[in-house]
């Protein structure tokens, strides 16, 4: 088989592709689940029931987008520009680990709209950190950072292992490994009563947005994506490529580590070592989903948290392990690769 | 201090090297084959688990070990298909594509082993590969059980090294899949078919990958459970960079690690409570960061690595 380039993606491909990928991906869980000895149609009616049926269900499945945004639009900031940020996860738990660390009391008697404002920015740093070193070795060394990154996940998270058991252990919670809570004035605010959602997701929206603009109207928008596209021609043109590598790691790093913040300040309220249920490797999944389109993420996100939280009711009513909306998920990423390649080339006659 | 040099000198830490070894040594050398193909196979991670899953699930349906062992070959090998596909074929990002991979190959093996085994609680297990022990030399002190008394597929994983090595700097199969590494053009200006040579490599490193895997269900453990894999298909792809792509050195890099793994178990015990045992288990990853740090500057990358090939286009 033979490809050629196409001259132009038309709009109408570029809306279609996600879509077909999904429905693709969609489809071959489907045999899992017939697999499983389950109606197949029956059980995507009761994930999407699971999922949007009720006002309970919709706020659980925007609750559960709120961290896939961060983390997708994490990925599509470092994506856009060639960085590999694979570490979202370890810098999510950064962030949730910073926040339960300097949350757990208010010495300075800040109000709480200052506190918490102080305590996200203090999430993002952590995450920050947590990318810029991999990005500054790759510059430096030549150590490509998907390793790296990797890697650095598993060293954080049994670093907060040792944090919730060790120094950060609450000990209150008759011996559970989970840290200290923060001061109840730092929660976010809930939006929807008698639920879990927060003000992260209003949060999450907006910043999806300013990303948005970020990257298409400003001079750093401009120089990451050229970063990416030929870094050589870039160098070339006069774009600083180290900074604005470096700038992109702060931005992917820091929406990573807000995500971890959010999702202490506005769910659980205190660190354990399964506060995420690897919301920064879905987050991959979310932002090539979107085709690194910030606003993109937002949908995506969607589509992610309604597929985790709507199969996790159908599996206990029809039997079919819960796993099906991971295996769902990553089929997803992988026909969605497939979709965008076609997007832009198309099979020689 | 003394109990640090003494444990040394025990025979457990040395017959447990090879133990932890084996696993890296399949997948740091199926890696390191993908990559002098040029090829980055990030499925690493998820092949290795759906190999475990696989080969235990099969000899837990009654097949023998080595059937098992060949199972978890064959769905690596798939995996392998998929993974050339798209990245060779397609020529789609190896770094998000082999991602891809890892992420559906082991939600795969979760979904799979929990249709196939309905158990909530502790997993079953199965009877695994019996040490064998080399008459003679396994009664040599210290070195006789560390090296002598290992499972057959720890025997199997060097020869394995040796093979590779041979194979690859040896023979016109080895030069070709070097060259598509280096470049493909000038390979196919020889007359190889470069498409081919990657997909076999990819195949065939992600075969080694699962067996890794199955290692650690049927003979280092008796059971599957999920997250086993514990990051060491990411430790092989660090080691491969640590080995400067050579088989031998990938053996000795994989040893190393393995020597260091079990002897940070056991200072666990040493220190006992005194020192939180994460740190000394962050310890290994650690160190393949540094590793890397350290070899990358050095690091005679494969020039094509990561580069699609698209015949006739530059």
């Amino acid at each position: 088989m033979r490809f050629e380039r196409r001259e132009k993606t038309s709009a109408l491909l570029g809306i279609a592709a996600p879509l077909i990928a999904v429905a693709v991906a969609l489809a071959m869980s489907g045999v899992l689940i017939a697999l499983a000895g389950a109606p197949v149609l029956e059980a995507y009616g009761r994930i999407a029931i699971g999922a949007f049926g009720s006002k309970l269900a919709i706020t659980e499945t925007l609750t559960w987008a709120t961290p896939l945004i961060l983390t997708g639009l994490a990925a599509a900031v470092a994506f856009r520009a060639q960085v590999w940020n694979i570490g979202a996860e370890g810098q999510l738990y950064a962030g949730a680990l910073a926040v339960a660390a300097l949350g757990a009391a208010n010495p300075l008697g800040l109000p709480p709209a200052a506190l918490i404002v102080v305590l996200m920015v203090a999430g993002a740093i952590a995450g920050m950190v947590l990318l810029v070193v991999p990005v500054m070795l790759r510059l430096r060394f030549g150590v490509d950072e998907v390793v790296t990154t990797l890697l650095g996940n598993f060293i954080v998270l049994l670093f907060v292992s040792l944090a919730v058991e060790g120094f950060l252990k609450d000990p209150l919670a008759f011996g559970w490994p989970q840290s200290v809570p923060v001061v109840m004035e730092a929660s976010l605010p809930r939006i929807v009563d008698r639920s879990r959602l927060h003000l992260g997701l209003p949060i999450a929206c907006g910043l999806a947005v300013l990303v948005f603009l970020v990257l298409r109207y400003t001079v750093f928008g401009m120089q990451s994506r050229a970063a990416g596209l030929n870094p050589a021609a870039a160098r070339f043109a006069g774009v600083p490529i180290s900074g604005t590598l470096i700038r992109v790691a702060c931005l992917s790093g820091g929406l990573a580590g807000l995500a971890g913040a959010i999702e202490v300040l506005g769910v659980k309220g205190y660190v354990t070592t399964d506060l995420s249920p690897g919301f920064g490797y879905s987050g991959i999944v979310v932002a090539m989903l979107a085709g690194l389109n910030p606003l993109g993420v937002v949908l995506a996100a969607l589509f992610v948290a309604a597929m985790f939280v709507g199969a996790d009711g159908m599996s206990r009513t029809l039997d079919v392990p819960s796993f099906i909306a991971d295996v769902t998920v990553s089929l997803s990423l992988l026909t969605m690769l497939i979709a965008l390649f076609f997007t832009s080339w198309r099979v020689r006659k | 201090m003394t109990d640090l040099i003494d444990i040394l000198f025990t025979v457990g830490l040395w017959s447990s090297v090879l133990r932890i070894a084996t696993p890296l040594i399949f997948g740091t050398l199926g890696a390191l084959l993908c990559e002098r193909a040029g090829v980055l196979n990030l499925g690493i991670e998820g092949i290795m688990t759906f190999g475990a899953m696989a080969g235990w699930l099969a000899v837990f349906m009654g097949a023998d070990l080595w059937t098992g062992i060949l199972v978890a070959a064959l769905t690596g090998a798939a995996f392998g298909l998929v993974h050339a596909a798209l990245t060779v074929t397609l020529g789609l990002s190896q770094h998000v594509t082999g991602l891809g991979i890892t992420l559906l190959a082991s939600s795969l093996s979760y979904y799979i082993f929990r249709l196939a085994v309905d158990v909530q609680g502790t997993p079953p297990t199965i009877e695994p590969f019996a040490p064998l022990s080399v008459p003679g030399l396994s009664d040599l002190p210290l070195i006789g059980p560390a090296l002598f008394t290992q499972t057959a597929p720890t025997y199997l994983a060097i020869a394995l090294a040796g093979v590779l090595a041979y194979v690859l700097f040896r023979t016109p199969l080895g030069l070709a899949v070097r060259m598509t590494g280096e470049n493909p053009h000038a390979a196919e200006a020889q007359g190889l078919n470069p498409i081919h040579i990657r997909y076999g490599a990819v195949i065939a490193g992600s075969a080694l990958m699962a067996m890794g895997g199955a290692f650690l269900t049927l003979a280092a453990f008796n059971s599957f459970f999920p997250t086993m894999i514990q990051g060491r298909g990411w430790v092989c792809i660090a080691l491969v960079v640590f080995s400067t792509w050579r088989p031998g050195r990938a053996l000795f890099g994989a040893l190393l690690f393995a020597l260091f793994d079990a002897y940070q178990l056991r200072l666990q015990t040493v220190f006992g409570s005194a020192v939180p045992y994460q740190l000394f288990l962050m310890l290994p990853y650690i160190l393949s960061i540094v590793a890397l740090v350290v070899m990358s500057r050095r690091a005679r990358v494969p020039q094509a690595l990561m580069k699609p090939y698209r015949r006739g286009e530059r």
